[in-house]
């Protein structure tokens, strides 16, 4: 049995074989892969630009709108203070992001193993997830005494339905020909999730994962704006908080500037895991030549 | 060698290896899919089911795999009959695109809880069978639709079944490929002599694989006759273009043709 006549064919361009038409393509995708970054960055650029004209145009005060010159003085400045605020809200953001995947993870494997767990509770993680966290938060400070433990509360509520509803779907999500053939293998049921609906569910996981770790930090944000975090050291959003308070500005939009960031770094990190995990078999993760 | 090997006795002598006897299907109350179904399947059988979509083709397999019980009527294995007692190829080919085309053959093993290092030997065999052993570690995307179907094959037959079930296996491959896997699935069973039923609503595919066409009618499902195809095995190139061939095939044809209630 020879396989050459039906393995896929790869075409190797040589350049006689480039037509105008191939050469438009190849030149439009590489003026596409430069301009992926550049323009974001010129319009970031620009931006800034047009804002520092702005203020010093009509001569707004600092103490209503700073220009880039001062937030920049400010993050520099307020480096210490900033970085140690940061750490404090990024270990909440973790914890409670690695909360979220343990608790939601977790749940969706329960619930999909037993359906009468699924139907008793489905519901109110449901609720819990449709009532909004910043209503929820005051009553958690109430009964819950340390204050890490409600931020991390506060924080796992909001990040751990995406990764329950996801995960769920993935495990459900499987192919039915597959199921069909580990049950004439009688397969036992651990075997089918851990071989079959545990890897055919990652790339729906990793999905939630993606939403989660953007929600955890909403939830570590929110959590310390209702709770403040005095005891603990201080957070970024007390520090906007505060900030606003003495009517700094600059700070508060240097702050503002580090929690987008951390936003950024989250949901980056979490897609190079998911290209990672996933490069070798899932449609997503392959990229196509044309 | 791993892979057993048996010779196929000629028609008409070989012992039985399963037989349904009046088995009755009924969905949901009062949809028939299959009705009174009787069938005989020998050791060595290379048998068609040959119909019209609806008719009963596929719930058939599902019986005989076990995936579902007949209403009426019972399905008798003789001997022993366990797991890995049977292959299933389906239409698509099935794998796991996680695993890679070894993984995916060692499924059938590691469910029944033996280690890679133990079924090496008997997984390399039956990719070098289906002229895949070069392709060992690759994923299942990187392959094309009809090496795909040959690592789905390759699964089936790696663990000895008694007998394997092919549901319309070909029937989304392209027509040059779908030649090519006929004649190496006859190559396949000359060389194991394993035991097949083959789900199909090509006359041409049934006539030149099988030696048992069983032909089938829709609503309710039922068996309508069965032919012999009694030309031995192995079949090449020319059996495609002989005069015995367009016979049968023309008799299948009309077979098929007042099964769907058509004049033949």
């Amino acid at each position: 049995m020879s396989l050459a006549e039906n393995s896929p064919a790869r075409a190797t361009a040589t350049p006689e074989t480039v037509d105008a038409d191939e050469a438009r393509r190849q030149r439009a995708a590489r003026i596409e892969r430069i301009a992926k970054w550049t323009l974001p960055v010129i319009i970031m650029a620009l931006s800034i630009f047009g804002w520092g004209w702005v203020v010093t145009a009509n001569e707004i005060p600092h103490y209503i709108l700073p220009g880039p010159d001062r937030v920049w003085a400010s993050l520099t400045g307020d480096w210490g203070m900033l970085i140690e605020a940061a750490y404090l809200t990024g270990w909440i953001t973790l914890l409670a992001l690695i909360l979220a995947v343990i608790g939601g993870a977790g749940l969706a494997i329960l619930f999909n193993q037993s359906k009468m767990l699924e139907l008793s509770f489905y519901p109110y993680a449901v609720i819990l997830q449709v009532t909004p966290v910043v209503s929820i938060a005051p009553l958690i400070f109430i009964y819950v005494d340390s204050k890490v433990a409600g931020m991390l509360l506060c924080a796992w509520i909001v990040a751990f339905f995406p990764v329950l509803s996801s995960t769920t779907l993935g495990l459900n999500s499987v192919d039915h020909n597959l199921r069909d053939l580990f049950r004439i293998y009688g397969a036992t049921r651990w075997q089918k999730l851990r071989y079959l609906q545990l890897p055919s569910a990652l790339p729906y996981f990793l999905g939630g994962l993606k939403i989660a770790g953007g929600l955890s930090l909403i939830g570590a944000v929110v959590a310390e704006l209702v709770a403040g975090t005095g005891g603990i050291g201080s957070g970024l959003a007390f520090r906007i908080q505060e900030a606003g308070y003495r009517l700094n500005i600059a700070r508060m939009f240097a702050a503002l500037a580090m929690v987008a960031a951390m936003g950024v770094f989250i949901f980056a990190a979490l897609s190079i895991l998911s290209h990672l995990l996933l490069r070798k078999w899932h449609e997503s993760a392959l990229t196509r030549e044309h | 060698m791993a892979v057993r090997h048996s010779d196929t006795l000629p028609l008409g002598q070989r012992p039985p290896l399963l037989r349904l006897s009046h088995v009755d299907k009924v969905f949901s109350g009062d949809v028939v899919a299959l009705k009174d179904m009787n069938l005989t399947v020998n050791q060595g059988d290379f048998i068609s089911l040959l119909g019209p979509s609806g008719c009963g083709k596929s719930t058939a397999l599902r019986i005989i795999s076990d995936l579902m019980h007949p209403t009426r009527g019972k399905v008798e294995w003789e001997g022993d009959h366990g797991r890995g007692d049977l292959g299933v190829v389906f239409q698509e080919p099935t794998l796991m695109p996680w695993a890679t085309v070894a993984q995916n053959v060692w499924l059938p093993f590691r469910l029944a809880g033996k280690s890679y290092a133990e079924v090496k030997d008997d997984v390399l065999e039956v990719l070098r069978l289906v002229g895949l052993e070069k392709f060992l570690n690759s994923y299942p995307r990187e392959l094309s639709g009809g090496m795909k179907m040959r690592v789905s094959i390759a699964r089936a037959i790696v663990t000895n079944p008694r007998l394997i079930l092919m549901d319309e296996p070909f029937a989304a491959l392209d027509e040059i490929t779908r030649h090519k896997l006929n004649n190496d699935l006859l190559e396949l069973k000359a060389k194991i002599g394993c035991t097949v039923i083959f789900v199909t609503h090509s006359v041409f595919e049934s006539v030149f694989l099988s030696d048992r066409i069983v032909v089938m009618a829709a609503r309710p499902g039922r068996v309508m006759a069965e032919l012999k195809v009694d030309t031995p095995y192995p079949r090449g190139e020319d059996f495609r273009t002989s005069p015995e061939y367009a016979a049968h095939a023309r008799e299948a044809s009309a077979a098929l043709k007042e099964a769907m209630g058509e004049p033949a």
